[in-house]
């Protein structure tokens, strides 16, 4: 395929991909996300092809493996169009029902959703309780694309905003569009993208780069892998909107190196972004020169750390440094160096495609748009989840979750990982929201939500992300490395019977001179779940170490 | 050891001292350990102090400086598997392979590593074995999954 050379040939080229396409025609979509792939959605896979083969429906029936649908635990899940009928537990001897009754536009009744308490049947996915309470903007996409197909992307509008910024709008109008839209960091931190992309494109420095974070360390969060596997190119095209606005000719997109299917597709939608002109020199005409390359960590938690990350692509080990000057002034070879997470570089080409005005719609008064959870724990309903900002925490729990599992009671919810926190399940009429739940204690971070139940032993929880954290520090500063290690050893005193009077006061401490004393986010917000569950669980650990302390 | 493939990878990378990392992450993967005298080579080859080559592949808990197993078990040991039983489950895979994370039997059969978060989070606790994902295990089904490997 030659280099498209205008923006009017990407338009020609999309029209002739619709042309090409029936849109009546039964279209038969099989997961092939990180859980469904463990259900063995593979063998699902090999059978529709099969079986499409051996009736020869080669041109009747349009089939695709994608990533992720969404609703994990009850994969393998298959999508058919038209109409987006939901089958759920798939397997390869279901197969030739539901080809055949796609093709004669009927359902196969026992594969459809059945709620587990009433019975209810739902049948397309706007019916699916899971599904009906989200706001699909950003994974919505993900079931209609084969993730190695660019032309599955143009398909659904792909490249549209690109091609939007650099025909009609200069690098600052994107900017300001960005800074209107009041788009906030996803990956944690919450702090406004486009104030970090001015610094980034007003740094003196004529060298600049841009970087997706998809390293995604974060415990029980999966949704920026989902993303990035199932729609490669919607954070491409962020990315390249994003180099154009900053002034950056060079993008990374770092990630993670034990997820191969992801590697795959990344390299795929880098090779045909540049085949077909939307990488490379000159875009679309436009003049822009944009080149990506794909870095993998290797398999230590602190290498998602923006400072740390970029140490690692330079090829160094990833130590973060201290931040009197910030990254997006000197970072990947002291250039100034813009890093926004997977989902943050996905809202890009919505935002700049739809408008600012669109996006603010969205969302609270401080937190606008949509926003990606990894829903899981104690959870009847269990997967990737996108919502409006704003969202209250009941919604997701309960609406779409299911609420919790054998009749138990949930505990708690849970935010953010190990560097998160936790808030008692009496909270859960609170807002997704930046701020407020950073008030409560349990911060977004990059959005893996844990419902914990009645069972949950808090103090065994404090322990083991202490555990996990002491693992993952880098070990370069003391407050970090030793502060995490002594918290740790009072939590394991108190599990094993040995707590003592003051061990509460002494944590307390630690946590305040580890949170204040540590060079990166590691070691700041290591102590933040053990202060939740200090503030709202202490009772839990009194009773522990009073146990303790009496004769067994 | 499959040299050929290892001086290939080397070779891609000569005198690139800043692919030390992609150097030997390929060769991890294909020699699945790191030999001291393949380090060597690596310095030799990138330009870079040995020294360096050593504190990289000691750092990332990706490489192994010892030779590993020839199966590798994987136990999640994330937050949700956590949760779920996880730790359960490992108790069960040490008790059965007779190993700790990171450790590799004499016979070379097997390589336990606890690892977090592979994000199949919704069937969790998992088993992986060589990236076989076994989801919804139980210390009762690992005994039966661990069987079918020699």
């Amino acid at each position: 395929m030659p280099r498209l050379q205008t923006a009017a040939e990407l338009e020609r080229l999309r029209a002739g991909i619709f042309a090409g396409r029936d849109r009546a025609r039964p279209c038969i979509a099989v997961c092939g996300g990180a859980a469904c792939d463990g259900l063995d959605s593979a063998a699902v896979g090999a059978a529709f092809a099969a079986e499409i083969k051996k009736q020869g429906l080669e041109a009747k029936v349009d089939f695709r493996v994608t990533g992720c649908h969404g609703f994990c635990n009850k994969g393998p899940n298959v999508v058919v169009g038209p109409g987006d009928i939901c089958y759920f537990e798939v397997k390869p001897e279901d197969v030739p029902d539901v080809v055949a009754c796609a093709l004669k536009g009927e359902v196969v009744d026992r594969l459809v959703y059945r709620h587990p308490a009433t019975g209810e049947k739902a049948v397309h996915m706007n019916e699916v309780p899971f599904y009906k309470h989200q706001m699909r903007v950003l994974i919505g996409d993900i079931p209609k694309i084969d993730p190695m197909r660019i032309d599955d992307y143009l398909a659904v509008g792909g490249y549209g905003a690109l091609t939007k910024a650099l025909t009609q709008m200069t690098p600052d109008q994107v900017l300001d569009e960005v800074k209107k839209a009041n788009l906030r960091g996803r990956g944690g931190g919450g702090f406004p993208a486009g104030s970090k992309w001015e610094t980034t494109k007003n740094a003196p420095e004529k060298t600049k780069y841009v970087i997706v974070n998809g390293h995604e360390g974060e415990s029980a969060a999966f949704m920026d892998r989902a993303m990035l596997t199932g729609n490669p190119h919607k954070v491409l095209e962020g990315l390249i909107i994003g180099g154009y606005a900053i002034g950056a000719r060079q993008g990374f997109i770092y990630t993670r190196h034990d997820s191969p299917q992801m590697a795959e597709h990344i390299t795929a939608a880098l090779e045909q972004a540049e085949e077909y002109g939307l990488l490379g020199e000159n875009i679309l005409g436009s003049g822009f020169d944009f080149k990506v390359e794909l870095h993998f960590d290797v398999g230590i938690f602190v290498s998602g750390e923006s400072s740390a990350l970029m140490r690692s692509i330079e090829g160094n080990p990833p130590e973060p440094r201290p931040k009197y000057i910030r990254t997006s002034v000197s970072g990947i070879w002291d250039k100034p160096s813009n890093l926004n997470n997977v989902e943050t570089w996905a809202n890009v080409p919505e935002i700049i495609g739809r408008g600012a005005d669109w996006f603010t719609s969205i969302g609270t008064e401080k937190s606008k748009g949509t926003k990606l959870v990894s829903l899981s724990g104690h959870v009847v309903n269990s997967g990737v989840i996108e919502v409006p900002m704003g969202t209250p925490l009941r919604t997701i729990v309960f609406d779409i979750g299911g609420g919790v599992p054998d009749g138990k009671a949930p505990k708690a919810i849970h935010f953010g990982g190990a560097m998160g926190g936790s808030i008692p399940i009496s909270m859960i009429d609170a807002p997704l929201d930046f701020d407020g739940m950073s008030k409560l204690g349990a911060p977004i971070g990059a959005g893996g939500l844990l419902v914990m139940d009645e069972d949950t032993d808090m103090v065994e929880i404090a322990r083991y992300l202490l555990d996990f954290l002491v693992k993952e520090s880098c070990g370069k500063c003391v407050p970090c490395r030793e502060g995490m290690w002594q918290m740790l050893k009072i939590l394991t005193n108190i599990i094993e019977g040995k707590g003592r009077k003051f061990d509460l006061d002494r944590l307390a401490d630690l946590a305040e001179v580890t949170s204040l004393g540590s060079l990166c986010a590691l070691g700041k917000t290591s102590a933040d779940p053990l202060k939740s569950m200090l503030r709202y669980f202490k009772a839990e650990f009194e009773t522990r170490i009073a146990a303790g302390s009496q004769p067994q | 050891m499959c040299e050929q493939e290892i001086d290939s990878i080397i070779e891609k990378y000569r005198g690139k001292h800043g692919a030390l990392i992609h150097a030997l992450t390929e060769i991890q993967h294909e020699n699945h350990w790191l030999p001291h005298e393949v380090m060597q080579k690596v310095a030799d080859a990138l330009d870079v102090p040995f020294s360096q080559v050593m504190q990289i592949a000691s750092f990332y808990k990706t490489f192994s400086l010892t030779p590993k197993g020839r199966h590798e078990v994987h136990v999640c040991t994330g937050m949700t598997c956590h949760l779920r039983g996880g730790a359960k489950l490992m108790g069960k895979v040490e008790e059965i392979t007779g190993l700790k994370p990171g450790e590799t039997d004499a016979e070379a059969k097997f390589t336990l590593e606890a690892g977090s978060c592979l994000g199949s989070c919704s069937i969790g606790p998992e088993l992986i074995i060589d990236g076989k994902h076994y989801g919804r295990m139980t210390p009762e089904k690992a005994a039966d999954v661990l069987k079918q490997y020699e």
